[in-house]
Parts: structure tokens; sequence; C-alpha cells
């Protein structure tokens, strides 16, 4: 034990640090999808109206992504966040909210929303239900919510309160301001995952929670912090797809659980908890819309493009499997 | 299966293994031969390459180089399923029971009783109680779930396991590491009930001692390579310290300060119950003194140490520093100055997948944050500091701490409450599965956190240790304190008798 480190560390072959150069593979997909957009429809694919509108439609489910990839490095899953997501466009949107002007209405999506994941989070941490179960009630409970609230109608955001609308309309170098939020929920959501102690309690929780609770760290109510953290990213969105759609609709972010989760498994993060990356679940988010955007542009129905997103997943989980998409 | 040989025709031989993981050459050319009916000792420090031998054996792992002869034939070990139909089985290092499932089923895991698809219950059930009775532990229910048995009777169900496969080769990783003294003579009276019949044993531990008592021949590994092939288990165990460890070791313990009856009371324990497991538990820890527990596995140490942290829901009182501790809120603990390296470093220390630097600093990270901001240059730096100080290697705190051997990841549980000065430490088994060498330089750590005023509170299965290291001994039996004395006033017989339950004892009615 006295002797100098052991002689049999070898030198790292290059090849396989190539490998670990995280998301190489992701970055790769994404690239190949580009050239299948400029070979197939050179004259729409890479145009700046059709990036720009790629971005534009990542960003919703790109802010709910950054929230769902928490929950599940954390060990959990987060059915609900379609529905709290319109849930939070309609209690933003109703003639009452809209009456305190754009101010109010974006505090009120976020708190409709942090709230909502809060209670998730309760129901999981304290009153121990399975986080598919508690999530699954609250998404349907929270579009029932949404739809009497707004008595199945679509809310149009009023004349008066069309600054939210303009997160999509004013364009800065080129995109629209709500690109430049998603940006930032990117950024505040990597430094908070890989830079301070939330995201490493959030590691801890989802890859040992027994070892994280002996360890001293308070599991429930991180648990708890982290639901909450996905609602909040959920009233974001909801003011992001208001500005799109100048509307809140009990209808909106059908099915985004499902491309969310998608986004975050194809990025790499395991969903039995305690792995993962946001860079990652952001790339996987951008080949899912990459793909849809293709199937517009080629004229494809929506069916074939379901079917093409399933495919995807199953490939990109094999090769993570095997640890070639994310070199872990 | 063929009837072995008589005379000395191996069983198995492994020769010229070869495997590399990245970063590592865990293995450089190993050589490795068995008998049919020996008990064969693998030895060597922890990191030497022992598990990753047996994980070849095993068809866990896939060797780079060198070649394995199954009964003078060549044989590719291409999964563990094919190890096993060769008649191999192994008990691994670190349980890898399925603990949704059943004792039956974990015994049987792989190898179902089943008629068209379905399992037959009844006989599954049968088969494992056969088994568990052959073993001394007839106690275990079949039917229950694995999860929520105690460390030691998983032990037995995965002994139970490897049983139950009529191996001619059985594999058996440190097996004797979360076992107390009567349950090792129970362990070894099996291990000679098989090896009479013919099957072959690989035994690897840290307990020198045992080698001597249940083998018949001893293979050293260091740093990945044989240094000595079938010597005889007579061999005196300083040549074979020296083997392992190119220097010599003594097995020693460091020397214990005066008493001090000045020294304030850091913890105070009055009346902790846990209906079922133990009852009315009462002493006290001063600053700077090691007390041991000593007890057979079951008899409550380790949900003592649990209930004391506030792991464990306990009626009673516990008082840190004269303050309450709350029960069932770890959290609290942690912050009032107590740390707790538990027993199963797999199952509730590690987080496996992340480096060892994250899992050292996992409790204490608050000391390199402000205001939730990790500084991880200081982090890394002071990681690195005390890998360095508890040797634990490979010396590269990057690397993901599952990469490394048993015993340095209980180095990096430990290592977990150096980060902030404690006032009490409780630790449960903590040199469980650390080779000799580095266990001296652990009693050495943990000697020296007592004397800067640590309160220590120690579990051991191993009584000897228990005594050498702590100042003051409480015998727990049952659930119950019986006897508490200064560790010079005990010898190892003496714990031992009270330890046993004394069937002729009349007061035992509870
Ligand atoms: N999956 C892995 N990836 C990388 N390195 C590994 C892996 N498994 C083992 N190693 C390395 O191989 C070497 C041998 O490890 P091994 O587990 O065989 O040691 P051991 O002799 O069983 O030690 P111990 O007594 O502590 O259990 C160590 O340096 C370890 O870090
Ligand atoms: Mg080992």
């Amino acid at each position: 034990m006295t002797e100098a480190t052991p002689t049999n560390v070898a030198r790292r072959p290059f090849l396989g640090r190539i490998g670990e150069v995280p998301h190489v593979g992701l970055v790769a997909a994404l690239v190949l999808l580009a050239i299948v957009g400029l070979a197939t429809r050179p004259e729409n694919f890479a145009t700046s109206s059709n990036l720009v509108s790629i971005l534009a439609l990542a960003s919703t489910i790109g802010v709910i992504t950054v929230g769902m990839t928490f929950v599940i490095i954390g060990g959990g899953i987060d059915l609900s966040v379609g529905a709290v997501m319109a849930l939070s466009s309609v209690w933003a949107t109703t003639l009452a909210t809209q009456s305190y002007g754009p101010a109010v209405m974006i505090l009120c999506a976020v708190l409709v929303g942090t709230g909502a994941g809060l209670v998730n989070g309760f129901l999981i941490a304290y009153g121990r239900m399975v986080p598919f179960i508690a999530t699954l009630a609250m998404l349907v409970a929270a579009r029932g919510l949404a739809q009497r609230m707004s008595g199945q109608r679509t809310q149009l955001v009023q004349q008066a309160n069309t600054a939210i609308v303009e997160l999509s309309t004013t364009r800065v170098l080129g995109l629209p301001l709500l690109v430049y939020v998603f940006a930032l929920v990117v950024a505040l959501g990597w430094i908070l995952l890989n830079r301070t102690t939330f995201g490493r309690r959030t590691y801890a929780v989802g890859g040992n929670p027994e070892a994280a609770r002996l360890a001293g760290i308070d599991v429930r109510r991180h648990t708890m912090l982290l639901y909450g953290l996905s609602g909040l990213c959920c009233g974001i969105a909801a003011v992001l797809i208001m500005a799109r759609t100048t509307t809140g609709s009990s209808t909106h972010g059908d099915l985004y659980e499902l491309d969310a989760i998608a986004a975050v498994i194809i990025g790499g993060t395991l969903l039995s908890g305690g792995r993962g990356t946001i860079i990652g679940s952001i790339l996987g988010l951008l080949i899912f819309t990459v793909i849809t955007n293709l199937f517009i542009l080629n004229g494809l129905n929506t069916s074939d493009q379901l079917i093409a997103k399933g495919l995807i997943i199953v490939v990109a989980v094999l090769m993570q499997r095997r640890g070639a998409l994310t070199g872990t | 299966m063929p009837a072995s040989p008589p005379d000395t025709a191996p069983l198995l031989t492994m020769r010229g293994i070869v495997k590399r993981f990245p970063g590592v050459r865990a293995l450089d050319g190993v050589d490795l031969e068995v008998r049919a009916g020996e008990v064969h000792c693998l030895l060597g420090q922890n990191g030497a390459g022992k598990s990753t031998l047996i994980k070849i054996l095993s068809g866990a792992h896939q060797p780079d180089e060198g070649e394995v002869l199954l009964g003078g034939e060549s044989v590719r070990l291409a999964t563990p399923t094919a190890a096993m139909r060769q008649g191999i089985a192994t008990i691994y290092q670190e349980l890898d029971l399925v603990d949704g499932l059943s004792v039956a089923e974990n015994i049987l895991l792989g190898h179902e009783r089943a008629s068209f698809g379905f399992t037959r219950r009844g006989e599954s059930n049968r088969i494992a109680a056969d088994l568990l009775r052959r073993l001394g532990h007839g106690e275990i229910p079949p039917g229950t779930e694995v999860g929520r048995l105690p460390p030691a009777a998983k032990q037995i169900v995965s002994m139970a396991r490897a049983l139950s496969h009529d191996a001619r080769l059985i594999v058996m990783d440190e097996p004797s590491a979360a076992l107390s003294h009567d349950e090792v003579a129970n362990l070894f009276r099996i291990i000679r009930e098989i090896t009479a019949q013919g099957v072959a044993v690989v035994y690897i531990s840290h307990r020198l001692e045992e080698i001597r008592e249940i083998g018949d021949r001893v293979t050293v590994l260091k740093d990945g390579r044989t240094v000595a092939v079938g010597l005889p288990a007579t061999t005196p165990t300083g040549r074979i310290v020296s083997l392992m460890t190119g220097r010599d070791v003594e097995y020693v313990f460091p020397p214990r300060p005066a008493p001090s009856g000045e020294r304030p009371e850091v913890l105070r324990v009055e009346g902790l119950t846990v209906p079922g497991v133990f009852s009315d538990v009462s002493f006290s820890v001063r600053a700077g003194e090691i007390v041991g527990l000593a007890g057979l596995v079951g008899s409550g140490r380790s949900e003592i140490l649990e209930a004391v942290y506030g792991a464990r829901r306990a009626s009673g009182r516990v008082l840190l520093d004269g303050r309450a501790v709350p029960p069932g809120r770890t959290a609290a603990s942690v912050r009032l100055g107590m740390g707790l390296a538990p027993e199963e470093r797999k199952a509730q220390a590690l987080l496996l997948d992340q480096s060892v630097t994250r899992n050292i600093t996992l409790a204490g990270l608050g000391r390199y944050a402000r205001a939730g901001w990790v500084d991880r240059r200081r982090e890394a730096a002071e990681a690195a500091r005390l890998a360095e100080a508890l040797d634990i290697r490979p010396p590269d705190p990057r690397r993901p701490v599952k990469t490394l051997s048993g015993g340095n990841q209980q180095k990096a549980v430990l290592a977990r409450w150096l980060v902030e000065p404690r006032r009490l430490l409780l630790l449960d088994e903590p040199t469980r599965g650390v080779d000799v060498g580095a266990r001296a330089e652990l009693y050495a750590v943990i000697r020296r956190l007592a004397d800067e005023g640590v309160a220590v509170l120690l579990v051991s299965s191993e009584v000897p240790e228990v005594l050498g290291l702590a100042d003051r001994v409480l015998v727990v039996r049952e659930g119950r304190i019986v006897h508490e004395a200064p560790a010079v006033e005990l010898d190892e017989h003496r714990v031992l008798d009270l330890v046993m339950v004394s069937t002729n004892e009349e007061s035992r009615v509870d």
C-alpha cells in the first residue's frame, strides 16, 4: 500500500476517448436528418423561416422537457405536463386575469403551473403515491379543470394584452423572443443541474434514494421540489404557447408529455433515475421536432410520422444500451 | 455429472488471463488451478483483481486474453448461464438478489421449476426450504420477499442459490464479510460438506485466519498478477501477507489514550425501543471515546445504529450534545453533527454511477457551496485529498465508484464522513471487505478522529476488531444490551459467550 500508483493503469486509447465525447451520436443523428432535409426539400428546409419555425415549435415542449429531465433524473415521471400547461394557459387568459394586464397573466400562468406541480410532488413525496399514478390523476384533473374554466372554448388573448404575443412576433437577430426564453430556461436548468447542490441532490435522490436519505438529504422535500420545478416549467411553456397561438385553451399541449418523455429518453436519461443530461434531452427534442418538420415539408401524413417517432425511440434506446449514442 | 478423477488432475485451470477496463489492466496474466474437492483460497489486496477473475469464471466478464480449462477441456464462458451449465456457481461479493421476488424465486432464478411456463410454486418452495435447512437456516420462510430480509439472511439466500445448481465448482467472493462468528462456523460446516462430495470451492476473504481453518491451497494475486500459485494453506500468515502487499504488515490496533472521565458526553440514548427488534436500549458515548457494539448478526446492532441516527423510527430518547434528535429525519441528524456509514455499501451508501468525488462529498456538499453554488475545484481537491489519505485505488477520484473494487468502495463510504467535522460517527462494519494492510490504516484513521474529540459508535462482526479498536464494549443479545465493560477487561471467548443465546437462562421471558 506504500508503493506508487499501480503500473497497470494503461493510457486510454484514442477511439475510446471519442466514444466518451458526450452526445456525438445525437449530434450525428441531427446532422443526418438535416442532410435528409436538404436532399428531399432543398428549396424549403434550410430557409430561415423554416428553421425559425422549427425552433419556435421546439421552444414550448423544450421548456417542459427541461423540467421533465429533472423529474426523471430524480427517479420520477410527470405525465401531467401537457395538461398543466393547458390549465395554466386557460387560467391566465380568463377575462378576470386578463383585466390585470400581461404581467399578471404571466405570473398567473407560472403560479398555476408551479402550484399544480407542488400538488403532484406532495402526493408523491408525502402521500407516498406512485409518480405514474399521481401525475396521471393530475393529467385528467387538470384537463377537466381547464375545460370547466374555459367552458371548452378557446380564450383569445385580448388586444390590450398583446404584449404577450410579442414574445412570438418580435424578433431579435432574426429569432422570435420565445426562442430566447427557451434558451434561457435551458441555460438556467443546466446550471441548476450541474453546478448547484440542488442538482447534485437530484442525481442522488434518483440514483439511490436510500443512500441519499442516509447521507442526510431530505429526500421527500427534494422530490416535492422536483415536481414543483416541472410545474414551473409548464407555466413558462403556457406563456410561450399563449404567445404563439394568441390563445389559452384546454386542448393545448395534448400528448406533450409523450414528446417530452421521449426527448428525455432519447437524450440518454435513464427512466430508472440517477443519470441524464439537459443537453441530451434538448438534442433529443430537436431530433423529434426536425422529424416532424421533415414529414410536414414532404407532405407525409401524421400517422407515418408517429410510426417514425416510435421507431426512433426504440432505436435510440437500443443504441444507448450499447453505449454508442451518448458515450457513457 | 462425471465423477472427478481421484488424482490431482485439476478441475479448473485458468491460464494467462488478461482483462482490461478503460484505463486499467485489472488482470495481467493470471493463472489459477483448482482441484476437485478442495477449498482454494484466492488472496490479494483491495483491487488486486480477485472479483474480476471470478467474474470471468462466472461468465459475467469476458477475458481479453488467456484460456479457461474445465476438466481438461477448453471452455468459453460467454454468459452467466453458460457458466452455470458448466457447473460453476457464484456467490458475488455484492449481493445480487432481486428484492421484489420471494426467497424461493430468488434461489431458483434462472432455473425455475415450471410446467408450461407456470411456476410450480409448491415445489419451488419445498426445494428452497430444503436448501435453507441444509444451510442451517430453516427459519427463513421461502415465501418472504427478499427485500425484507436483513443482510445476513440475504447472504444465506445467495448461498442457497449457488447450492441449488448442483455445481462442481462454487465460487464465493467474501462470503464471510457480512457474517458473524457463529455464522462463519456454519458456513465452514457447509463448505466441508460440499467439498466432501467432490465439489471444489474457490474462497475469497480478507480474514486471513479463516484461510488456515478452511483452505487447502492458496493463490495470491497482486496488482493483477499471480504472485503465488497453489501454496499450501499452512504457509505462515506473515509470508502470505508479504506476498500480497510486497511488505510486512502487522495487524495492529492503534494505542488507546488513557481513559478520561472528564470528557463531555456527546451521545445519550435513553430507553430506545423498536418493537420486535430491540428494546429499552440505554447508553452514552463521550467525546473521544470509541464504543463498540458486539453481538450476533440479527441481534439488533445495526438497527440500534439506524435508530440513533434517526433513520428508523423508535420510541425513547436520543440526545446529541444534550439536544434531542428528532426521529425519522436524517437531514436533521446530519446537521446536528452525526454521520452513519451503513452496513450495505451498495444498497445504502453508494451512488454507483457517480464519481468517487461525488460519492465522497455527497453529505458534506454544503461545505463547498455558497448559496447552493458548488465550488467544484475545491470539491475535487478535497475529495482527492481524502481519497489519498485513505489510499483509495485507483488514485483517480473522477472514476465512477462502481468501477472500484469492493474494499475501495468501502473506503469511499468512510471518506464521506471525513469531509466535515462530525460530533458522532456511527460505523457499521467499517472494514467490511477491506484488506489487511488498509485495515490497519483505517483503524488509525478512526482512532485519530476519536483523539480529535469525535465520539464513535462501532458495530463489527469481528470480535477482535471490536476489542482492539473500542474503548468500551456493549454486548447486544436479542435486542438488549446484556453487558458493558471496558474493552481491556474482555477477551474474545468471554464476548462470544455473552453474545450467544444461553438456553438455560430463565430470565428470558419477553
Ligand atoms: N467495471 C470496471 N471498470 C473499470 N475498472 C474496473 C471495473 N471492475 C473492476 N475494475 C478495476 O479492476 C481492478 C480489480 O478490481 P477487483 O474488483 O477485481 O478487485 P478485488 O481484488 O476483488 O478487490 P477487493 O478485495 O477490494 O474486493 C481494480 O483496480 C478496479 O478498480
Ligand atoms: Mg472484490
